[in-house]
């Protein structure tokens, strides 16, 4: 479906994930993040652009992963993005949330 | 004489030295497989070996029995693998190789979580993932006198990622047929979004999870396990309780690729998605669960990869360009209990949907639906895996691709 997201008309999913991250701008994270009630920073940013990295590279993200990419600890993660930090991190960045085969 | 290597004697690595005695000249190749035990398991009855439902025999057979002859079978621990120099260090010889395969599958690291691993290792804390854990547990399981069963997922990605569920189905119809379903509460913890975490398949079968009363508990990434007070903790501070917990530790490649500098932050060897060659070098290939793929780490995608990589190994010893083919095809069987089992089939792109398997539009086998039919597929399908799959042989009516015939696909 369609959604209007930092004036840019975008297709999303039910759950609001961008359908395609070549429509993705900062612009657009954001206000995703806004409407999380996250103010972004530096360090969110940081996150963001690690986790985008992988996903060009069609690798799997994972808490494993995050804690030995250095970029941030777990912990920290967690405040960053509090909730579920992958699945609204992933949103944020413009790309699909983790999810299994089924 | 040239040699071929094959590190790893599990389903792929028996599979591809399966295809490709037949294919390669004795004359001019050498074929060498190499694996630290002798036993070939059959992992998918590892599931229904708690249940009572398989017996050690079903799962675990002789690994030499399934290997053609001619190749040699080496049952050592392989220690590095020197990719610049063409040669692997095993723990008592050195083989040079002209081609690699590699087949070292994932093991679960339970090591990875504080207190997993810990005094109520296989006393409380069971995984189902290895042929110890799997008997422990059916130990556990014929004694336990019920309370509060937590079925678990510690992270992705996991091998056969549709076990825990069906694992969390098996116990409802386990304790139902022992009567005392009343005394056991199931819940499901992931750290995922949903046991299902697909549009199409949460809206056909989260039905399941309501009538079989699993509670689903997401968003939930373990961080330790208070093995006193058995509770495990998520980063958050959310709690969950258990008497009785089966997890599914950290899945891991094997600890020689990390050793070799040849994997990821998860020990998976970056592989090339089409073509099976790996992103390190020209003539080390990768296959199965030891893939960085995104693909499931599952038997089914094995067998499809098999047969793709078994042409591009050919089609790399004619200097020819590789065939950039693979779809990331699985087709798995998921038990839901009572007798009943689903379909799923699937690729890289297309997510399981409804419809009818292998013949569209008549089955007999229906996809992404809950029928008898399934469960009797999946019960053959033991005896498909050691007498046709293991052995390279092609499944009649099953492409290595994906294909869309049959499927209910939305435009």
């Amino acid at each position: 479906m369609q959604k209007i997201i930092a004036n840019t008309t975008v297709e999303v999913t039910e759950q609001g994930y961008l359908e395609d991250f070549n429509q993705w701008t900062k612009e657009i994270g954001t206000e995703i993040a806004k409407e999380k009630e996250i103010e972004m920073t530096d360090e969110h940013w940081k996150v963001i652009t690690y986790l985008q990295e992988k996903h060009k590279n069609e690798e799997a993200l994972s808490v494993r992963g995050i804690k030995k990419s250095g970029v941030v600890n777990i912990k920290e993660f967690y405040s960053l993005f509090p909730g579920g930090p992958l699945k609204i991190s992933t949103m944020i960045a413009g790309i699909p949330k983790p999810k299994s085969c089924i | 004489m040239k040699n071929l290597v094959i590190l790893g004697a599990g389903t792929s690595g028996t599979m591809m030295a399966n295809h490709l005695s037949h294919k390669l000249s004795k004359d001019d190749w050498k074929i060498t497989i190499v694996d630290q035990y002798k036993t070939h398991y059959y992992q998918p009855g590892f599931l229904f070996l708690p249940f009572d439902i398989y017996k050690k025999k079903d799962v675990k057979k002789k690994g030499e029995k399934y290997l053609p002859k001619g190749v040699r079978y080496v049952n050592q621990k392989i220690d590095q693998i020197f990719a610049e120099e063409n040669k692997i260090k095993l723990e008592h010889e050195y083989l040079e190789y002209d081609i690699l395969i590699i087949a070292t599958g994932t093991k679960i690291a339970p090591e990875e979580i504080e207190g997993m691993k810990d005094k109520e290792w296989h006393k409380s804390i069971f995984d189902f993932y290895t042929y110890e854990g799997s008997v422990a547990l059916r130990d556990k399981l014929r004694n336990w006198q019920g309370g509060k069963l937590v079925v678990h997922i510690t992270e992705m990605p996991i091998k056969c990622p549709v076990a825990p569920l069906e694992f969390a189905f098996l116990a409802d119809s386990y304790f139902k047929n022992k009567g005392m379903r009343d005394k056991v509460e199931i819940e499901f913890v992931t750290p995922l979004d949903g046991a299902f975490t697909k549009p199409k398949a949460t809206a056909a079968l989260h039905y399941l999870l309501e009538d079989k009363h699993i509670k689903e508990i997401t968003d939930f990434n373990i961080e330790r396990i208070d093995n006193n007070k058995k509770i495990m903790y998520d980063y958050s501070g959310k709690e969950v309780k258990f008497d009785l917990l089966v997890t599914v530790p950290t899945n891991l490649g094997d600890e020689v690729i990390e050793k070799s500098g040849l994997g990821d932050d998860m020990n998976f060897v970056p592989t090339h998605k089409g073509t099976l060659q790996t992103k390190a070098n020209k003539n080390i290939f990768a296959i199965g669960d030891a893939t960085n793929l995104p693909a499931s780490k599952a038997g089914s995608v094995a067998h499809f990869e098999a047969e793709i990589l078994t042409e591009n190994i050919l089609l790399y010893i004619n200097g020819k360009e590789l065939k950039d083919e693979f779809d990331g095809h699985a087709n798995c069987f998921i038990e839901t209990g009572n007798g009943k089992a689903l379909l799923i089939d699937f690729n890289y792109t297309q997510e399981p949907v409804e419809g009818t398997f292998p013949f569209p539009g008549v089955g007999p086998l229906s996809l992404l639906k809950e029928s008898r039919m399934n469960h009797m597929g999946k019960m053959a399908f033991k005896w498909i895996y050691w007498n046709m799959l293991v052995k390279g042989i092609h499944i009649p009516f099953v492409s290595a691709t994906m294909t869309k015939k049959g499927k209910k696909i939305e435009a």
